[in-house]
């Protein structure tokens, strides 16, 4: 093939619209005996046309990344296998094909981008070699032709200094980097079909934006038939042409993406876009009473990176000049992306980490000042809850033990301590039983009220809660958000909010400090800062929130706030 | 590369500090031993009166404050001076010199020999995992890992040269029979071949271990999932992206066990009756030759600060990464 050849745009494709590029028929993956279920994937059936986007949707472990790898022949061999159906591809069953024809599909016909652009590159490989690969592998075009043709492409996909770009290891890159050096890979033999697994998840929501607005005018460009695999409504509402909504591996909902967003009529479909957090929905002002109940004022703390004998260290300002206030009963949520300090300010706090200068005070004390003794009575008022619900509980104690420790720590007694547990775990939705068991029998939003409860075990007045949502799925991300906003009312409990998450932050929020580079450039309550932004910054946050221009069907914004029964 | 050139220097650099504290740490721990070497002489001299020995003290310098001792005898190492051994009447250096290769002929050899075999046999057992062919990669290693390493030698030895009169049982070459050129050669390599397979044996069998437990490792890891979904072949797959990225602790440990061969051959060259460092070394300590005995601390810890260097290299040199790191 030449390179003439691998640019213009297939017109084979183009005269085949009326058959599906692929054609999966009753496909059914089998899990190793011993799983959850015994069928990953029961009996899926649809059909993806060329120049076409169809969003596969589901909550996790709904089988919608099995599907993508049964395609590209990556199931974990010999647990997971295909235990019935057909893949066409072209009217071809790829999995009957004689593996090296499949190879010859994957990466040359079908590619595919992954959801986490920080592990799914060699870090060991020039990010041009690994690009190159693809085209040694299913083109004839020697080395040179190669090379130009790798700067050729990841110059297609917006990236800056190409040549000197495929020269890079990817751990020079960032993130949205990476993920554009993933597109210009799968893109790389011109394929037919492009699969992509959850690709914009793992990055901030203006890096989210560019890379959707980049896959869609590819996929527009070259007519590919496109499998986007998501489970945010958001981005659904953005790109798809068609969407398949899968639970439990099989499949509850297909149709246009008109009539799925608009119109949905599977029970689980409506639920899932009910849960889906909408930012038009902020709260009405919250009317500040009494003193604050803690101030930040001014704070500042510079991380030093690396040095050596012959190196000075990089100063990397993680906070400078933060000032803000949180009065009893107010939620403020701090918003921001990835190493913008948000977190850096909410450890300050909580005292994990002791900023370089500036104040925080609690009820007028200055928490800074105070020696590892004196803040002590402190820690019991100022509790954190943390985002991975996986990490933060000690997969050998008992939950009731892991909420009991922090109050068996200030002195009460065993027997009270951990009847009182019980009542939180009772109090966040949680089984009696709960407390007599180890922290992996639970899910992901189990443990996460578990966190819950163990942080209120302390009786605290001030609740940190560090990305508490974005570890969980949709559905179970509302409930969790349900039960911080009912237990914030109960107790009258303040709460410092930190999320990347606008939507989130929306609906939780009655203040909102949105930070950037270490600083805070807009503070305001909710309703101001989502309708009527001052900060450019906070604008361009605002614009990328995907799906912005699709409304929620009005007969499920009513459902929002009445919960879904049941603790999952 | 300005950043390569710049850790290079800061490692000698900090090398060098620590060689000199290397060197009056042994000094001290040499004289923190009961008795010192005028004691013995006179002691095995038969003649044990206060006079001769206070006279051979003087002789020896033993006399002096023992910091004006340690600053001789610092100054001396620093230029190249090791002292002399009174035992057996020659400069230290020259014994060393002697000695030393014959080790390191022996000690590199074993180690490249089971570096090469315990990584390709590593790879192949994660290539194959599950199947017959890693499991006997698994059990000829858990058994070498595990036998005693001079049993391993004197079954060799009874084997191959006393059974079967294959191979020289013992010693660096045939005595007197006074071999020059390529026959000498050959000679030598003859008699090398059962110490180092001894020896090679169990570092092979470790790093067997550690690379197919990294490989399998990184087999996992979400790249490999990539470099698969580019449709790459399985060799290409194990060799370009997997072994790469697996071979890492490999060279970390490697690295360590190759400045300890040196000092590690004592064994093997007691049952084998290598002429080597190591014997010297357990014959000095019978012998309380200190001047010796410090002397090969001195060699020995060189070695291991060289290869900790190395391996610092040729770490930059297969990842990336590291160079900005550090």
């Amino acid at each position: 093939m030449s390179l003439s050849e691998l640019t213009r745009i297939p017109t084979e494709t183009a005269a085949m619209t009326t058959t599906p590029l692929l054609d999966v028929r009753g496909l059914s993956i089998a899990l190793p005996p011993g799983a959850d279920r015994p069928l990953a994937v029961d009996n899926l059936t649809f059909t993806l046309n060329p120049d076409e986007i169809l969003c596969v949707v589901g909550e996790s472990g709904s089988g919608k990344s099995m599907t993508a790898h049964a395609m590209m022949g990556l199931l974990p061999a010999p647990h997971v296998r295909v235990a019935g159906g057909s893949l066409l591809f072209k009217g071809k069953d790829v999995l009957t094909m004689p593996e090296a024809e499949q190879r010859s599909l994957r990466g040359g016909r079908i590619a595919m981008v992954f959801q986490e652009p920080m592990t799914a590159l060699n870090p060991l490989m020039r990010v041009g070699r690994q690009i190159g690969e693809s085209l040694r592998e299913h083109t004839d075009l020697p080395a040179p032709a190669r090379r130009a043709r790798v700067v050729e492409l990841l110059a297609q996909v917006g990236l800056p200094n190409p040549a000197e770009l495929a020269e890079a290891y990817p751990f020079r890159l960032s993130g949205g980097q990476r993920q554009r050096v993933m597109i210009a890979m799968a893109l790389a033999c011109q394929p037919d079909i492009l699969i992509a697994d959850e690709p914009t998840t793992a990055l901030d929501v203006t890096t989210q934006k560019q890379i959707l607005d980049l896959i869609r005018s590819i996929q527009a460009e070259r007519h590919m038939g496109m499998m986007f695999i998501t489970h945010d409504f958001g981005v659904v509402a953005e790109i798809a042409h068609r969407v398949a909504v899968m639970r439990h591996g099989k499949l509850v909902e297909y149709g246009p993406a008109s009539d799925v967003l608009n119109r949905p009529q599977h029970p689980y479909t409506r639920q899932l876009i009910a849960s889906v957090p909408h930012y038009i929905e902020h709260r009405d002002d919250h009317t500040k009473a009494g003193a604050p109940l803690l101030v930040a004022d001014k704070v500042r703390k510079v991380f030093h990176v690396g040095g050596g004998l012959f190196k000075a260290s990089k100063e990397v300002v993680a906070g400078d000049d933060l000032s803000l206030t949180i009065h009893p009963g107010e939620t403020v949520g701090l918003v921001g992306e990835s190493g913008s300090g948000k977190s850096t300010l909410g450890r300050s706090i909580v005292g994990l980490i002791k900023p370089d200068s500036g104040r925080i005070l609690f009820q007028g004390t200055d928490l800074l000042a105070l020696d590892r003794k004196g803040f002590r009575p402190y820690r019991r008022a100022v509790q954190m809850v943390f985002q991975d619900p996986y990490a933060s509980l000690n997969p050998r104690h008992r939950v009731g033990d892991i909420v009991a420790q922090g109050p068996v720590a200030f002195g009460e007694d065993r027997g009270k301590a951990l009847a009182r547990a019980r009542e939180l775990l009772a109090m966040v939705g949680l089984d009696g039983s709960a407390a007599d068991r180890y922290p992996h029998e639970f899910s992901g939003g189990q443990r996460q009220r578990i966190g819950i409860a163990r942080a209120l075990a302390m009786e605290p007045k001030l609740l940190v809660a560090d990305e508490p949502v974005s570890a969980l799925d949709v559905s179970v991300q509302g409930q969790v958000l349900e039960l911080l906003d009912d237990i914030r009312k109960r107790l009258n409990l303040a709460m410092l909010f930190i999320t990347h998450d606008l939507r989130v932050a929306a609906q939780v929020c009655d203040t909102i400090a949105v930070m950037r580079r270490g600083r805070i450039v807009e503070l305001g309550t909710a309703r101001e800062v989502f309708t009527n932004p001052r900060d450019a910054y906070t604008r361009s946050l605002l614009d990328a929130i995907p799906g912005k221009s699709w409304h929620i069907p009005e007969d499920l914004q009513a459902k929002m706030g009445s919960g879904v029964a049941g603790a999952h | 590369m300005l950043g390569f050139a710049q850790i290079f220097a800061s490692r000698l650099v900090k090398a060098a500090v620590i060689l000199i504290a290397i060197v009056v740490m042994n000094f001290f721990l040499v004289h923190a031993a009961p008795g010192d070497p005028a004691m013995v002489m006179a002691g095995e001299a038969g003649a044990a009166d206060e006079k001769f020995v206070a006279q051979l003290r003087e002789q020896f310098g033993l006399d002096r404050p023992i910091l004006e001792q340690l600053g001789t005898y610092v100054g001396k190492v620093v230029q190249g001076d090791l002292g002399f051994s009174y035992r057996q009447q020659r400069p230290v250096w020259d014994i060393l010199a002697e000695r030393l290769p014959a080790t390191l002929v022996l000690t590199l050899t074993a180690f490249l020999l089971a570096l090469a075999l315990g990584v390709a046999l590593g790879t192949l057992a994660a290539v194959t995992v599950g199947t017959w062919a890693d499991s006997a990669i698994t059990v000829v290693a858990l058994l070498a890992y595990a036998t005693p390493i001079y049993w391993i030698g004197l079954m060799l030895s009874l084997l191959f040269s006393i059974q079967l009169g294959w191979l020289p049982a013992f010693g660096y070459e045939t005595v007197g029979a006074g071999y020059t050129g390529l026959a000498h050669v050959a000679d030598v390599g003859k008699h090398l071949i059962l110490p180092v397979i001894t020896l090679a044996l169990f570092y092979m069998a470790s790093y067997a271990r550690l690379t197919r437990a990294s490989m399998l490792e990184v087999r996992g890891l979400d790249f490999i999932k990539t470099a698969k979904a580019k449709g790459l072949s399985q060799g290409r797959i194990v060799t370009r992206h997997v072994l790469r990225n697996a071979i890492l602790p490999v060279i970390t440990v490697a690295g360590i066990q190759a400045g300890q061969l040196v000092g590690g051959s004592i064994l093997i060259e007691t049952v084998f009756a290598w002429p080597g460092i190591g014997r010297l070394a357990f014959e000095a300590v019978l012998q309380r030759d200190y001047q010796v005995l410090l002397g090969i601390f001195l060699v020995t810890s060189i070695m291991v600060i060289l290869f900790n260097i190395l391996t610092d290299i040729l770490y930059g040199l297969v990842d990336p990464r590291i160079q900005v790191s550090q």
